[in-house]
């Protein structure tokens, strides 16, 4: 094992932050399909036909409880071998990640359209308002309230978990702290304890915003 | 791909089961610990035990259990000088200490929802501070943990497929390394195969978390609200995350 060294440190530091603009990219993109894949996910098992809600469910209750990291494996091993190798690790790793969270911020979601009223239901129902009313214009905008910062918190939550996606090749910090290593016999030790504090230093603010806007929408509502 | 390939191979998948078990339960045990002591002084009233704590939960819970896995198993060693003999004890301890933290705001949560008339007779009836916590705060918050406990152990199932990456021959690492013989033609099912150990086991944790739930509601004469049979992560709807 090579000694802590402050230079390394400074060496490593460019190809850490290469990996940690990856991560961010990784973060938009997954991010995106875990927001709006969740939101018709929840939507789906709410007014779908029974036969969609019980897949549905099946699917993303089998999603939800193994890992991802064999998932993002078995996915990968999948398109390579058998559908089509030219597509990127981190365009399927981004894709597999966002799936992932999906099927956790549509249980967020699903809590915020469980927790509206009754009466609200009803209420639409005696106008006779055509579906897309409904939900556009009474469900959505009060779920929102509801779930925007738990769906906040769970991207959170992601972005913390991209280094995972390192295992098919995303040039993030953990494999650009390898590559470092590979080609220099040192600086992974510096390159792990950066991307630790870069981590700590993007996640942190965020986390303390989420936190306010959750205690905000609580005490605005309801 | 071959089924009879992957039904041959099934006793090679035995030891990594265990380790697999063996990680998750060390980790949770470790997580439970630390989650109780971190709780504990995060809800102590003095500044000086609750801010230490703090800054621990918080720095833990701000970076990734990714990154954490990988400092404990190679920079650790070097920074702080400590190495373990085993990859297997840096990922156990990654684990327990990331889980613990989080979970410590499980134990935080559930200690400021009991009722303040609660600690109010307890101080009537003049108990130590150690009196009140063992006979008045912990018996009526630990069922309220459970639920969320539950879910960060299922969460914890699944990030013990980390302990792979640091070269722990778990469940994860095994499908990789059967899977990938004659070029890795074959490995698919057995990625397939581990996803749905790993969904049983998660199931299995679920259930018995419930049955404990019911139990510990049952001694306080509550009865547990009963869900429609989906494993759900309390934590999604609350974003315990």
């Amino acid at each position: 094992m090579n000694e802590w060294n402050n230079e390394t440190l400074v060496e490593v530091f460019p190809a850490i932050w290469q990996g940690f603009l990856v991560v961010l990219q990784v973060t938009l993109v997954a991010g995106l399909i875990a927001v709006v894949l969740g939101l018709s996910v929840a939507i789906g098992e709410r007014i779908g036909p029974p036969w969609v809600k019980r897949v549905l469910s099946l699917v993303f209750q089998f999603i939800r409880n193994t890992p991802l990291l064999v998932q993002v494996l078995f996915v990968w091993t999948a398109t390579s071998l058998y559908i089509n190798p030219e597509w990127s690790a981190f365009a399927v790793g981004s894709a597999v990640l966002g799936v992932h969270y999906a099927s956790y911020t549509s249980e967020s979601y699903r809590a915020g359209i469980e927790a509206i009223p009754l009466g609200q239901w009803e209420a639409a129902t005696a106008l006779s308002l055509p579906t897309h009313r409904v939900w556009g214009a009474i469900v959505l905008p009060q779920m929102m309230r509801r779930s925007t910062a738990a769906v906040a918190n769970w991207v959170i939550a992601m972005f913390k978990e991209v280094p995972t996606l390192f295992v098919i090749g995303v040039l993030e910090m953990i494999a650009q702290a390898q590559k470092y290593q590979g080609q220099h016999y040192d600086g992974a030790v510096e390159g792990y304890t950066i991307a630790g504090i870069l981590f700590l230093a993007a996640s942190y603010p965020v986390a303390v915003a989420a936190r306010r806007l959750e205690n905000r929408l609580a005490k605005s509502h309801f | 791909m071959d089924v009879q390939e992957v039904i041959d191979s099934l006793p090679r998948y035995v030891q990594p089961l265990l380790v697999t078990v063996e990680v998750t339960l060390a980790s949770a045990a470790l997580a439970l610990v630390v989650a109780f002591a971190l709780g504990l002084m995060t809800s102590s009233k003095h500044l000086a035990v609750r801010t230490p704590a703090r800054v621990f939960v918080e720095f833990i819970r701000g970076s990734s259990v990714v990154v954490q896995l990988f400092w404990f198993a190679f920079a650790m060693p070097v920074v702080l000088g400590i190495q373990f003999d085993y990859a297997i004890v840096a990922g156990i301890i990654a684990l327990g200490l990331n889980y613990g933290a989080y979970c410590s705001e499980v134990v935080r949560g559930a200690i400021a929802a009991v009722p303040k008339g609660q600690l109010e007779a307890s101080l009537a009836v003049n108990f130590t501070p150690f009196q009140r916590l063992r006979l008045v705060v912990l018996p009526q918050a630990w069922p309220e943990m459970i639920p969320s406990l539950c879910a960060f152990a299922i969460m914890l199932l699944k990030a013990s497929a980390l302990v792979s990456l640091i070269s722990v021959t778990d469940l994860t690492a095994m499908a990789g390394l059967i899977g990938g013989r004659d070029g890795g033609v074959n490995q698919l099912p057995h990625y397939a195969l581990i996803l749905v150990v790993y969904f049983i086991l998660a199931w299995l944790i679920w259930t018995g978390m419930r049955a404990l739930e019911r139990k510990a509601k049952r001694g306080l004469g509550v009865d547990a609200k009963q869900v429609k049979g989906r494993l759900t992560p309390a934590v999604a709807e609350k974003g315990l995350t």
